[in-house]
């Protein structure tokens, strides 16, 4: 072993175990901007032991670091730009964006290698490695351009420039979707048998299967979507890592695969959603419209927003429910000037967050502390929902399926068994909504038709807008 | 490195995977998801290695460099996303008055 060599190890090995603290300490609030600088720390150090071991050995060439000043300059950049410009109500198909390019790099890693075989320095041809070989180029490029593709169509179908098509809701898409899993798998056996242009099928084939698994997904399933995505990203470096050789590509790959697996299961529980039903299901409004969703409103009770601020003012203890809609109309800050006046009132106001409020686990979180909402003053589901029964206002912004109660009472409802916020145990609960449109899963909301709800129509943030006005006008929070 | 302790790397690799995150809060779910996405831009060692080895194959450096480009797209702007996400959390202190 060499002076080199003994370097990059040793930087390897620290840039592990720097990524597996990062990894660890993102997963709590207090650590996670420090572990998130730890991972950048960790990414940059292992570039650095790379380099400098192709610097001690075999040198790297003008016409390299050109290529590779140039592709780095321009990634950057645009990442960069990208992430400081990007609003935060769209950062799910921001990092579905981002995951994709992911795979796109693994794809093209293990295309450049298929096309060009490059010196590894082994000249010792033996077939068992040149069958890894093939059989890692093939994963990295079935799983590279799954990922790409189906990421590229579930940040456009978050974006709204990609709806769902027809057909995807009916069995074709299985027969669609089986036929190009079996290409895949015939132009994986054909490379292995030598026939190295069947490469482009198995790019062509795999990219399809992204599309064609992605496609049929609805709107509130594509977090798990994302998820699934970005563990695939990972299984992707991993594979890379064996086309190159390298160790801490195949360590950090199979780090982010499996933690990106476990996140997906997380989120899928707190959805009650299980993985197969979300990959296999198809969209769950397709569904549910056959089943109960058709049901009329009966006992509808519309109020102005002179009543609710009235109602208001005499609370003692108001929580929020925001929801999607609150994001959507860019509300969020108009929100936290309602509750800074309710609080000057000496009103205990607390945000009753589900844990799939927004479009995104946890996207709700970012959006109030966006808005400067004390972090204390948001309350998971399981610890807000026994304080339900001692509230006297509970404002719906934007919400709808999870403060459903079919979810509990009904259990025909497609809904049944999600874990929902029990609003309805409050003296009085205001639901701000634009109309009576159903949610994402196009299901009736029984809530709507209680008598202690009122129904304020109108945009969130008009509507809150509207509210301030009238608190105002009852020398709320005046003081 | 031989395969079979490549594969030896994977396995090891994995498990660390599914012990690291036992219990995450759901307010973190999509800042670590964010996160743990910048960090399979690793790819990136990859698209190097593939630009140093080229020696001179012109095509085969340019491969390299859009690959280079595309991980560096997704390491940068992950980790400057989820920086942005985070310093949200962070900011709670000076809030209170």
């Amino acid at each position: 072993m060499n002076l080199p060599v003994i370097i990059k190890f040793v930087i390897d090995l620290l840039a592990v175990l720097l990524l597996a603290l990062g990894i660890k300490g993102l997963s709590k609030v207090k650590s996670a901007r420090d572990a998130n600088r730890l991972a950048a720390f960790a990414m940059s150090l292992s570039v650095v032991g790379l380099l400098s071991y192709y610097l001690g050995t075999s040198g790297i060439a003008i016409q390299s670091w050109i290529w590779i000043i140039i592709g780095s300059i321009i990634g950057s950049l645009f990442g960069a730009i990208l992430a400081k410009k990007v609003p935060m109500t769209s950062m799910p198909e921001t990092v579905a964006l981002f995951n994709g390019c992911g795979g796109m790099s693994s794809l093209l890693v293990a295309l450049g290698v298929a096309i060009f075989p490059i010196s590894s320095g082994q000249e010792n041809f033996d077939f068992f490695k040149s069958l890894i070989n093939e059989v890692s180029i093939s994963v990295s490029i079935f799983v590279g351009a799954i990922t790409f593709t189906g990421s590229i169509v579930a940040m456009a179908k978050l974006q709204g420039w990609l709806s769902t098509p027809g057909w995807t809701q009916s069995k074709v898409r299985h027969f669609v979707n089986i036929v190009f899993a079996v290409a895949s798998l015939i132009a994986f056996f054909d490379l292995i048998n030598g026939n190295t242009s069947s490469i482009w099928l198995l790019v062509i084939v795999s990219s399809l299967l992204g599309i064609g698994v992605t496609l049929p997904i609805g709107g509130a399933d594509m977090p798990v979507v994302i998820s699934l995505l970005n563990s695939y990203s990972g299984i992707a470096a991993a594979a890379a890592g064996f086309v190159v050789d390298s160790q801490l590509l195949i360590v950090a790959g199979a780090m982010v695969g499996a933690a990106g697996l476990i996140l997906t299961q997380v989120m899928c529980k707190g959805m009650n959603r299980s993985l197969v039903s979300v990959l296999f299901g198809g969209s769950l409004s397709a569904q549910s419209t056959a089943s109960s969703g058709s049901g009329e409103y009966t006992n509808i009770t519309s109020c102005s927003v002179e009543e609710c601020a009235l109602t208001l003012e005499a609370a003692n203890k108001v929580i929020i429910v925001p929801g999607y809609g609150l994001a959507v109309a860019q509300a969020q800050h108009t929100l936290r000037e309602v509750t800074k006046k309710l609080e000057q009132n000496g009103i205990e106001v607390v945000y009753a967050i589900h844990p799939v409020a927004g479009r995104m686990p946890g996207h709700m979180n970012v959006l109030l502390a966006e808005a400067d909402v004390p972090y204390e003053q948001l309350k998971e589901m399981d610890v807000v929902n026994p304080d339900f029964p001692a509230t006297d206002v509970v404002l719906v912004l934007g919400a709808n399926d999870v403060v459903n109660p079919q979810a509990k009472n009904d259990r025909s409802s497609p809904l049944y068994g999600m874990p929902v916020l029990d609003v309805q145990e409050a003296r009085t609960v205001f639901v701000i909504k634009r109309g009576m449109s159903a949610g994402y899963s196009g299901i009736k909301n029984d809530l709507f038709d209680l008598p202690n709800t009122s129904m304020v129509f109108g945009d969130a943030k008009k509507v809150l807008n509207d509210l301030i006005g009238e608190l105002k006008d009852l020398g709320v929070g005046e003081k | 490195m031989s395969f079979i302790s490549l594969l030896w790397v994977l396995l090891l690799g994995s498990l660390l995977g599914l012990e690291l995150i036992g219990k995450v809060p759901p307010t973190l779910h999509t800042p670590l998801m964010s996160g743990a996405n910048a960090i399979s831009g690793i790819t990136m060692l990859a698209a190097l290695t593939l630009i140093v080895k080229a020696e001179g194959n012109v095509p085969l450096l340019i491969i390299g460099s859009v690959s280079l480009g595309f991980a560096l797209f997704n390491v940068v702007g992950g980790f400057f996303v989820t920086d942005r996400m985070l310093a949200m959390f962070s900011r709670k202190p000076s809030n209170k008055k």
